[in-house]
């Protein structure tokens, strides 16, 4: 009985490997000769589900294959210049600027934006809801001491949020109501959610969480809330092994007409809006 | 070597914020070993020296236990202690406390577990010869517990490692909460997150040094009680 047993469990084993190797190839479509792409990128744009949404169109248009890295805007180019990845998605101008400056990456193409939201407390005790700008409302958040967390992770919202405060920028070892909580996106909004605090993210984490959140949208589309996302092939100069020719392949098609189509309706079957604009050339 | 060069910097420096985070570390792990080895020893040395009805499945739900992923430790605790969870009037979520207890909740069970099967080993045979000599039942636990100090110990350090290793758990129910709730692991994750990796890699091997000084200073005890011995 026992043996039978070992043997049926052997079996399964053997099956269950034997069925991750045997992916159906689509027919028809192209084999590049190094057809693997390393994207590394950020959350926002991989948990937000465009990337899900886009990669299986290119992947069977072109054959290539896109392995998508997603961290916080800092790590994400981190991994590039320690020689992991063959292009970035990012959102952070100041750090995108010194990576290419740094030499490693070949141009910076801005492609598409969206906004930055301000979320908090349904009764919104600040009273930020009627502000022009999210510079404003930080300050009345300042002023009535109201909880706010912040990513503390260096990711391009964190960087964005920085910006906003400006010289202003409160200090997590002394105000007691700004928490720092050094996490990704949906952790703070969680966080937010719990202690009844304000929080700066991306409209399309906070949409896709939002029946879970005891939050509201309170403020968007201020002047400084703007987020602009960009795509840099890895500079081939500076570091070897990478798959140039898929990294270029990949930047063409997100930038041709069929992938621009795509990204301006995600988003509207499921939120009725749309998560991610085209930047106009 | 940049890392071992950061590491020992951030070190001498006496970086406040570094200190602030090694503080909440051992004081976490400190309560949360503390805790888990009270209630997980006797409750090892029952389940390791008496029979009863039931055993063989209790210790395949320690087994089971021993094994529980720390993320799993963590959505449970935050379950029960979530804003509009059963505890969720108390006000803890994202403390020290309830990082603790989510810990206690990974510990206990492997504590519970090694003193079983390490009492199962030694201590049995005995217990034989204890009982022929008419001892009282405290007093046999009380031998038991006495003479297998050295395993027991090294149950105490197992449980003391997996305590201040641990990341799953800690950073669902404490959050990483700069000043207040960030420990070396956590801090490690967000460096890490951030593309710092040498000084993440410094921190971990700060944290190395110390769960080091901690097992010297416990073996050190150990070679102390064995010449009283």
């Amino acid at each position: 009985m026992k043996k039978t047993l070992a043997i049926l469990m052997a079996l399964l084993l053997i099956v269950s490997f034997a069925a991750c190797g045997a992916k159906p190839e689509p027919a028809g479509t192209p084999t590049p000769e190094n057809p693997t792409i390393r994207l590394s990128t950020t959350t926002s744009v991989n948990d937000s589900g465009l990337l899900p949404y886009l990669l299986p169109v290119f992947e069977a248009k072109t054959g290539y294959k896109v392995e998508v890295q997603s961290a916080g805007t800092g790590a994400a180019i981190q991994k590039a210049i320690d020689g992991n990845a063959d292009l970035i998605l990012v959102h952070a101008k100041a750090s995108e600027e010194e990576f290419i400056a740094g030499g490693y990456g070949v141009e910076r193409l801005p492609f598409m934006y969206n906004f930055f939201v301000i979320v908090g407390p349904k009764d919104d005790p600040a009273g930020i809801a009627d502000c022009e700008d999210a510079a404003s409302a930080f300050a009345k958040i300042r002023e009535s001491e109201s909880k706010f967390i912040s990513r503390g992770d260096e990711s391009g919202t964190h960087k964005a949020e920085l910006k906003i405060w400006g010289d202003n920028a409160p200090d997590a070892a002394a105000d007691s109501w700004y928490i720092s909580a050094g996490q990704g996106m949906g952790a703070c909004l969680t966080m937010a959610s719990e202690e009844q605090a304000y929080c700066l993210t991306d409209k399309a984490t906070f949409l896709s969480m939002e029946a879970e959140l005891n939050l509201g949208l309170l403020l968007e589309k201020g002047d400084d809330m703007k987020n602009t996302y960009s795509l840099i092939a890895v500079n081939p100069e500076k570091i070897d092994g990478l798959n140039v020719d898929g990294a270029q392949a990949f930047i063409d098609w997100m930038l041709s007409d069929e992938a621009s189509e795509l990204i301006a309706k995600y988003g509207q079957e499921q939120y009725g809006v749309s998560l991610f604009y085209l930047l106009e050339d | 070597m940049d890392s071992f060069r950061q590491a020992f910097d951030l070190l001498f420096s006496l970086d406040k914020e570094l200190l602030q985070i090694l503080g909440v570390t051992l004081r976490m792990s400190f309560f949360s070993t503390t805790i888990s080895c009270l209630l997980g020893l006797p409750l090892g040395a029952l389940l390791g020296t008496r029979q009863f009805r039931g055993k063989a499945f209790l210790k395949k739900m320690i087994h089971t236990l021993m094994g529980l992923p720390p993320v799993v430790a963590g959505l449970i605790v935050y379950a029960l202690f979530t804003h509009y969870g059963p505890f969720g009037s108390l006000n803890l979520l994202f403390t020290v406390r309830v990082m603790v207890i989510a810990q206690c909740l990974l510990i206990l069970p492997v504590v519970t577990g090694l003193t079983a099967s390490f009492l199962e080993k030694g201590a049995v045979p005995m217990i034989e010869t204890a009982k022929g000599m008419g001892l009282s039942r405290r007093r046999v636990l009380f031998l038991c517990l006495s003479e297998s100090r050295a395993s027991l110990l090294s149950v105490v350090l197992n449980a003391f490692g997996r305590s201040i290793a641990e990341v799953g758990a800690v950073s669902i129910v404490g959050g990483n909460i700069q000043w207040k709730t960030r420990v070396m692991t956590t801090a490690i994750m967000l460096e890490t997150n951030k593309g710092n990796f040498s000084f993440a890699l410094a921190l971990g091997i700060i944290l190395l040094l110390v769960a080091f000084v901690v097992n010297v200073a416990a073996s050190w005890i150990v070679r102390e009680e064995a010449y009283d011995v």
